[in-house]
């Protein structure tokens, strides 16, 4: 871990720095989420650090509880598209038959669907609660998952040392988790880091438009939508979610670049 | 201005390594190496991978593969150097003076483009001559190196000639230009035998015609004997030996070069079959998924315990899907197969767990046989495992003596696939396979992707643990040196069909069939002239027909 290169260290320091944020919100926030502490839109103080937001509400505390919520509901859906996307992929690329066609064209029909439009839809007609999110947004996306798994695995699947094992007589557990699974680690490790910020996006997408976390619950998405007003008298509050946004996406994808390196460069690792 | 064409004086080329864990760094992969060329004469570089001999050949075109650079010393090519000179002069020196032949023609043509379009490109773009007369010469090459139809066949793609042909074509494709140089890059490993030597007699012929001098790189040094004046050994980037082939082939004086010359001289007497077969093959036809023909016709084979059957052929002739058939991976269309006395199912999913334990197999390509991120412990300590619930420490000391038994030892349990040789790699594949206790083990063109001498070590090593572990080899090759060597029986196989079988000495001893005839010459010795007597035979034969 000594040799870590200058823009990993600072991309691990930003994400502990959000991840560390949105576990101690409670803690680091100056005032509580939804208090009314000031008058609206004031501008930065020593008393409010970033101001106060369209009804007076502190806006660095909202934000740090904005960032937990967002986080959280990110890091859910890509832990959740994941596994099952993963999964999926592995057995469809090892089953192969009417099991991979199946599953590939379900899949393929989700991905016609513009993954807004779903979300939107979907989350119309059913109770709009944080677990339902995750949810939602974590089946969409393992779709994505499941098509970059099932493509790797197809390839390690030829290889011989998989024939080998099918000729030992392993199970197909054992053939995904033990032979394909480590082979299949270093994109899909890549492809986290960018699917993480896609659901930070997508979830704060979905707040703005009020179909996301519902209010007085901070978000970054609903952050932006209360304070959008502002931006035509010149007050940033809307911009604020977007800077955290940024850091954070860069943040990770540094991170998702040098484990990609290390995991690629290690012994017997793969290209 | 004395004849000499290339002069190499104290090359040195370094190339720079990202070992893991560790920062990159530079190591010197070619360690002074000097010789003459003089025009027309032709010079060998024989030496196992990673002898440098590629490199050494591409610097004579003053070029380094990715990552690699020259270091040091000189390459002069008719009478400058060229590691000196302009950019613009170097572009007219390669593709102009100096041209290449590659292992894979069928990589290094361009699928989208006519053949005809990629012989003449550097003769034009050099303005050596115009598009019609390189057409001319072209076509007049292609006669010369004895392709079919010599004035259409440059309006064919890529695809639409065979292996050799396409082989042939890129010599063509070298000579177009009228070079001063010509550097072969292994133009012959990746062919069969018996297209080999067409080759190889088109390719000499050429050079005495046109002459054109030229490198020529293998790592078989029976090859190089037939074409080469001189041949230089080269070993880790250091000259072992460099003197005219006669006192190479006939004279060798340090002990790599006496090896090389050597090898494959393992001594293997033929057992005699008993009377229970290990494994009965009787009447096998399969076909693949998809196709509308047959792959094996009708295919009968024995191979009785504690021997080695031999299946030799050409790449196409149906060996290896023999193999996938008895495997089961491929069940067969008609024909059974008893193995240890019990009919075995024809797909794998109808096996037995002890079906499946005493028939083994290793495979051509070791590095892709084994999982990448397994520690070779996991490798072999697996079918223990898997077959014996061996666990902990019983399990660690049958890894242990098992390592020992391939000559490798404690020490490599935990390393990884990729922090071995070739040829340990290959031991710990048949480490694994021996740690299921089979009756019988499918060895698949093993020795195929080895060096020589690495190759005969692991002969020697699978030899040796049948007197052990009295265990059955089918050795599926196209090599008849490794054949002589090992078996005790052995099938010719010919498009799908058996065209000899019988014991070793019945196989190799005339009257032969006319194919088996052609496999068996085909075969390069280690002696200077082998080449035009064989060839001489063969028209010899054809003008008596």
């Amino acid at each position: 871990m000594k040799n870590i290169p200058i823009s990993a260290m600072i991309g691990l320091f930003l994400m502990a720095a959000y991840f560390l944020m949105a576990i101690f919100a409670p803690l680091l926030a100056p005032y509580g989420m939804a208090e009314v502490v000031g008058d609206v839109w004031e501008p930065s103080s020593p008393e409010f650090l970033l101001g106060t937001d369209n009804i007076g509400r502190d806006l660095l505390s909202r934000m740090i509880y904005g960032g937990r919520t967002t986080i959280f509901i990110a890091t859910a859906a890509t832990i959740l598209s994941f596994v099952t996307g993963s999964v999926l992929g592995f057995f469809a690329a090892v089953i192969g038959g009417w099991v991979d066609q199946v599953l590939s064209r379900f899949v393929d029909l989700i991905m016609s669907i513009p993954t807004l439009i779903f979300a939107l839809v979907v989350l119309s007609v059913m109770p709009v609660t944080i677990p339902i999110l995750i949810v939602v947004m974590g089946l969409l996306d393992s779709t994505r998952v499941y098509r970059l798994a099932r493509a790797v695995a197809a390839d390690i699947n030829v290889m011989d040392f998989v024939e080998a094992a099918k000729l030992r007589g392993e199970g197909r557990s054992w053939i995904v988790f033990r032979e394909i699974l480590p082979n299949a680690l270093s994109p899909l490790v890549a492809e986290m880091g960018l699917r993480f910020i896609f659901a930070v996006l997508f979830v704060s997408t979905l707040s703005f438009l009020g179909l996301g976390v519902q209010p007085p619950e901070a978000d970054w998405g609903g952050i932006v939508k209360e304070n959008k007003e502002g931006i035509v008298y010149g007050i940033p509050a809307a911009l604020l979610p977007a800077v955290a946004i940024a850091t954070l996406a860069i943040s990770v994808n540094l991170v998702a670049d040098w484990v990609l390196n290390r995991t690629t460069s290690l012994k017997g690792g793969r290209g | 201005m004395s004849d000499t064409l290339l002069k190499v004086r104290d090359l040195k080329i370094g190339a720079t390594v990202y070992p893991p864990g560790e920062k990159p760094h530079d190591i010197e992969i070619v360690h002074g190496v000097s010789f003459d060329l003089e025009r027309g004469k032709v010079l060998g570089l024989i030496g196992e991978s990673g002898a440098g001999k590629s490199t050494i050949g591409l610097a004579s075109m003053a070029y380094g593969r990715g990552g690699v650079k020259i270091t040091g010393g000189e390459v002069w090519v008719n009478g400058r150097d060229i590691l000196k000179t302009s950019l613009g002069d170097i572009r007219n020196l390669r593709g102009g003076e100096v041209t290449y032949v590659s292992q894979s023609a069928a990589a290094s043509f361009n699928p989208a483009k006519k053949i005809m379009d990629q012989v003449v490109e550097a003769a034009v773009e050099h303005k050596k001559f115009s598009r019609k007369e390189a057409e001319a010469r072209a076509r007049e090459l292609f006669a010369k190196l004895g392709l079919p139809d010599p004035d259409n066949i440059g309006e064919r793609y890529p695809h639409q000639v065979s292996g050799g042909q396409l082989q042939r074509c890129m010599t063509a494709l070298a000579l177009c230009p009228e070079p001063d140089l010509v550097v072969f890059d292994e133009p012959t490993t990746a062919l069969d035998v018996t297209t080999q030597i067409d080759v190889l007699m088109a390719i000499k012929e050429a050079i005495a015609d046109t002459g054109v001098a030229a490198l020529y790189i293998t790592h078989d040094l029976a090859v190089v004997a037939q074409v080469s004046d001189d041949i230089m050994v080269l070993r880790m980037g250091n000259t072992v030996e460099y003197g005219t082939t006669d006192q190479i082939i006939n004279n060798p004086q340090e002990d790599y070069t006496k090896a090389l010359v050597s090898v494959r001289s393992i001594e293997h007497e033929e057992k005699q079959p008993t009377p229970e077969a290990v494994l009965t093959v009787d009447g096998i036809t399969a076909r693949y998924k998809g196709l509308n023909f047959d792959v094996l016709h009708n295919v009968n084979v024995e191979l009785h315990p504690g021997q080695t059957l031999a299946i030799v052929g050409e790449s196409g002739s149906g060996k290896s899907t023999l193999a996938r058939v008895i495997t089961g991976l491929l069940p067969p269309r008609d024909g059974e197969i008893t193995f240890a006395g019990r009919k075995l199912s024809p797909d794998l999913k109808g096996r037995s767990r002890e079906d499946l334990r005493e028939l083994q197999m290793i495979y051509q390509m070791a590095d892709v046989a084994m999982n990448p991120r397994q520690t070779v412990g996991t490798i072999i300590g697996r079918p223990l495992e898997f077959y014996f619930n061996m666990r902990g420490a019983e399990k660690r000391k049958r890894i242990v003596e098992l390592l020992d038994e391939i000559e490798l030892g404690e020490k490599f349990i935990d390393r990884y696939p990729a922090e071995l040789s070739g040829g340990q790699k290959q031991r710990v594949c048949i480490a694994r396979s021996l740690a299921a206790k089979p009756k019988m083990i499918i060895c698949d063109e093993v020795t195929s992707a080895l060096d020589p001498l690495v190759a005969d070590g692991i002969l020697k090593l699978l030899l040796d643990l049948q007197k052990i572990e009295d265990v059955a080899y089918l050795f599926i090759t196209h090599d008849l040196a490794t054949v002589r060597a090992i078996s005790d029986s052995i099938a010719v196989m010919y498009q799908g069909r058996l065209a000899r079988y019988g014991s070793k000495s019945e196989v190799l001893t005339p009257p032969f069939d006319d194919y088996t005839d052609l496999l068996l010459s085909s075969v390069p010795e280690m002696h200077l002239g082998w080449l035009e007597e064989v060839v001489a035979h063969r028209k010899m034969e054809s003008a008596g027909n």
